[in-house]
């Protein structure tokens, strides 16, 4: 198998089993949306050191887009790749990330260390909703 | 670049998501035995993918700027740690989320309110 059709498949596979076979439920949640959403913004950036200065390199015949060239970086974006990576390495991260977060939720369902929930913040993210002033 | 290129980018990840454990009391590292149930088969699951697309070229690394260290079927130390890093930083940004905005995670008793999270009564 390429590893597109290795990739969509671990994507399919961890869709069904959030949804299908653990019932996480994560993909219904904005907790996973948002948290996602961090993560993959930080693996464009990482993953574009890694495949733009071609410390890890790719064969055109297990991708959609080219190798990576042998005497320079490979496109930004285009040919099959964005922030220098493979489309592909977005599904390998969603899968990764996604079957982390459903091991991790599904322990605590299962009451492996439950508890001492998240929170509450030490550091305010954002201010208090409306701070009244008389 | 220096062998330690690709672990560089890793340290940035584990500083990048480690602070959220003080700044937004993630308490991950306080459920540690739940933290390596969680790691350990992902690591497993994607090391297995990882030795599978070394063994069809799928992919190739510049070890001019990796540790060097290679693990027996061709595997890099170096991508070894990257999933270990990259499940505790997920993990870390999932419970700092739901730290500042008290979201349902999913693993809340059901019908209950805890630190301020409800519990999934569907």
């Amino acid at each position: 198998m390429t590893y597109t059709q290795i990739s969509i498949l671990a994507v399919a596979v961890v869709i069904v089993l959030d949804l299908g076979v653990v019932r996480t439920g994560l993909l219904r949640r904005r907790v996973f949306w948002v948290s996602y959403s961090i993560i993959a913004t930080f693996q464009l950036i990482t993953n574009g050191i890694l495949t733009g200065f071609r410390i890890v390199r790719y064969e055109d015949s297990a991708i959609v887009g080219s190798s990576t060239p042998v005497d320079a970086a490979p496109p930004f974006l285009g040919d099959g790749r964005i922030a220098y990576a493979p489309f592909e390495d977005l599904l390998f991260g969603f899968a990764l990330v996604v079957l982390t977060m459903v091991l991790w939720v599904w322990l605590g369902r299962h009451d492996v260390q439950r508890t001492p929930y998240a929170g509450p913040p030490r550091l305010a993210l954002r201010r208090s909703p409306r701070s009244r002033r008389p | 670049m220096s062998r330690f290129a690709y672990v560089a980018v890793l340290a940035f990840v584990v500083i990048g998501s480690v602070w959220l454990e003080i700044a937004l009391r993630t308490r991950v590292f306080a459920r540690v035995r739940r933290l390596v149930l969680t790691i350990v088969p992902v690591a497993a699951v994607f090391g297995v993918w990882d030795l599978y697309a070394i063994s069809r070229g799928h992919w190739t690394f510049d070890f001019s700027r990796m540790t060097g260290v290679v693990l027996p079927g061709g595997l890099p130390l170096d991508e070894v740690l990257f999933f270990v890093v990259v499940p505790l930083a997920s993990v870390l940004t999932l419970e700092a989320v739901r730290s500042a905005r008290q979201w349902q995670v999913g693993d809340e008793p059901a019908g209950s309110c805890v630190d301020g999270i409800r519990g999934d009564s569907s």
